[in-house]
């Protein structure tokens, strides 16, 4: 079974953290895997910097510009990662902009993928239809969650579609807005993660944008499966060294 | 083989919709209404209506004739530089100033580089009365002071993009995540033939009024409708999709888009896409895209801010690879003569976008009888401080 169907199954509400490749240093990025799944973390999400990140808010739209910096590269990804599974087991997920994979090659990305032990993708401006038709046959051959996001204002019809192609988890977005440009959640956000819990879709929710906190991580919980936090995290490794992700982890999940 | 359009938003290969969930609802409500609205009676008497009174149209076909002598061919001039704002960007905006009502909008966002699309919106929003917000890369803000200045004294509030390369493909990304975060009552006025679809099928069908006026112009002028070549520069290519637009099903009209070579094509300092571009996705869209082996976006330069984009609209790259047009490479220094040309030998300065257009001349013979219409798609007034500092004058 895939490692992350088999985290969903547990018993908890999980956290999953974001965190962009090759940042704050290009060698980074397994030290800040193996150090988040040391302070408990339940799942991650490695992001593939893009140059043009449309989905996304300054925070990691400045990491990714600086690991692009940094050298980071489709190919430095992988190689970083190719001993990966030798020292965790959590499961991963690369979130990523379509076109570097496009380069890449779509078939070739998800067969790498595979060989590394990555668990599933993300990719934000991949459309429904186009993977349904184009891409669902490659991944499954390799084994790969994709992951679809809903907003509040995916129509019911829309999110039972995803819902019906998607076999991992649903990607909840908690606002209209790019990444890390909330802070809290007000009423219509809370009576919309209610009315997506109540659908009972076979697919679990994780709730992403806006989890900066221990009350928000709370808040997003109390109706979905997880929470997803990105910009904070990236916010407190421009500052702090890896070693100190377990503090950031506990100031989440107390 | 069909150069439009197909119902699932495609030229061939290129086109469709690679959007983050976020934007699919405001995409697809302009979808499913885009033609409606288009075709209802009242929306096409409003846009006459207002094209005519307020952009000034037909803007003239003019025969230039000394500039036919000088290269011995017939050169008509399809006057987009005489519409109110100085340029063609106006078609697109009116058209969609009236669609964003329609669909109940009452908030506008754009993106501009050089400053003559964020005019163009700045300028039918205040018609309107609609709030105008205009996404500019800080670069460009610094280059443009006075099209800055005419955007704030028509109502506008002009937003510095401050991230990544900090000029056009960045204010576009800025104004895509404005959306994102204003979903409901939000329009956005995207000004070139490129974006989700249906933005690159829906500006181009705004701006075919320049090849429709074409036609009958050319008939008036010539007693036929179609001419030999038409002509156009392309960045994002909107001035030259409206150009070609009626005549993309005519086989014995030769088509030439002319993109900027910068300092040359293989300088390094090139916006030549079809050359140096390879298919990927930018701003929504699968076109030819100038980026890194890696798939990421890098920065295109030519001297005229309108032409440095990194990508082409989905219709230019179909155009490209079936060969159904030629394109051609101009370079800054062949751009600016070509313009310095045009003044003296037509009384007429031209914007260093369309002097890419008028520069093929100096590059490939046409024959005597030939009849070429080249879209002048914009004057020169905004570009007074680079000609003076190219020629020194």
């Amino acid at each position: 079974m895939n490692r992350i169907n088999k985290k969903l199954q547990e018993d908890k509400k999980l956290l999953s953290i974001y965190f962009t490749a090759g940042y704050p240093t290009l060698n980074d990025t397994v030290s800040v895997i193996q150090n988040l799944e040391k302070s408990g973390v339940d799942m991650i999400e490695i992001g593939l910097p893009f140059s043009d990140p449309l989905a996304d808010g300054p925070t990691i739209q400045a990491s990714s510009t600086q690991a692009l910096k940094n050298g980071m590269t489709t190919e430095v990804l992988f190689n970083q990662l190719k001993d990966i599974r030798q020292s965790v087991s959590i499961p991963l997920i690369i979130m990523g902009y379509f076109n570097p994979m496009l380069q890449y090659g779509v078939e070739a990305f998800c067969k790498k993928c595979q060989e590394i032990g990555v668990d599933g993708l993300i990719i934000p401006d991949l459309p429904v239809d186009v993977y349904n038709e184009e891409y669902k046959a490659t991944f499954e051959k390799y084994g790969l969650i994709n992951v679809f996001l809903i907003t509040p204002q995916t129509s019911v019809e829309r999110i039972n579609f995803i819902d019906s192609i998607s076999n991992g988890f649903i990607y909840m977005v908690s606002s209209a807005s790019v990444t890390g440009s909330q802070s809290g959640f007000g009423d219509e956000q809370t009576k919309y993660f209610k009315r997506i819990a109540d659908m009972n879709l076979k697919n679990p929710q994780v709730i992403g944008f806006g989890i900066s906190d221990n009350t928000t991580f709370t808040q997003a919980t109390q109706y979905a499966k997880g929470a997803i936090i990105g910009s904070a995290f990236i916010k407190h490794l421009s500052t702090k060294p890896v070693h100190s992700i377990n503090d950031f982890v506990n100031f989440i999940v107390k | 083989m069909n150069y439009n359009v197909n119902e699932k938003g495609y030229y061939g290969e290129f086109g469709g919709a690679f959007i983050p969930e976020m934007l699919y609802p405001n995409v697809e409500e302009l979808r499913q209404n885009y033609l409606k609205v288009m075709a209802e009676p009242e929306f096409q008497k409003e846009f006459n209506q207002l094209l005519k009174d307020y952009v000034g149209r037909p803007s003239p076909l003019y025969l230039a004739k000394r500039l036919s002598e000088k290269y011995n061919t017939k050169i008509y001039l399809k006057r987009e530089d005489l519409n109110h704002t100085g340029a063609h960007k106006i078609n697109n905006t009116v058209g969609q100033i009236l669609m964003a009502k329609r669909l109940g909008k009452t908030r506008i966002i754009a993106e501009t580089g050089a400053g003559q699309h964020g005019v163009a919106t700045a300028t039918v929003c205040a018609l309107m009365g609609l709030e105008c917000i205009v996404y500019m890369g800080e670069i460009d803000i610094a280059r443009q002071a006075p099209n800055v200045a005419r955007m704030k004294m028509l109502g506008a509030t002009v937003v510095p993009a401050l991230s990544g390369s900090r000029t056009l493909k960045d204010a576009t990304n800025e104004a895509i995540r404005d959306w994102i975060n204003n979903p409901v009552n939000t329009h956005y006025i995207i000004g070139s033939a490129i974006g989700p679809h249906p933005y690159p099928d829906m500006v181009t069908r705004f701006q075919a009024i320049i090849s429709e006026e074409i036609k009958w112009q050319l008939k008036e002028h010539e007693g036929r409708e179609n001419p030999d070549y038409v002509v156009a520069c392309i960045g994002g290519g909107s001035n030259a999709a409206g150009t070609y637009y009626h005549y993309l099903h005519e086989p014995d009209v030769n088509i030439i888009a002319v993109e900027a070579a910068g300092l040359g094509v293989d300088s390094g300092e090139s916006a030549a896409t079809s050359v140096l571009g390879k298919e990927g996705v930018i701003h929504g869209c699968k076109t030819l895209l100038m980026q890194t082996p890696d798939g990421q976006i890098t920065e295109p330069y030519s001297i005229s801010a309108g032409l440095d984009y990194p990508g082409v609209g989905p219709m230019h790259a179909h155009l490209a690879k079936t060969g159904r047009a030629e394109f051609m490479s101009i370079t800054d220094d062949q751009a600016m003569k070509a313009g310095l040309e045009l003044c003296k030998l037509e009384g007429i300065i031209p914007a260093i976008e369309s002097s890419h257009a008028l520069a093929i001349f100096e590059q490939k013979t046409f024959k005597p009888n030939d009849v070429v219409v080249v879209s002048l798609s914009g004057r020169g007034d905004k570009d007074l401080q680079n000609y003076i500092e190219y020629f020194k004058i």
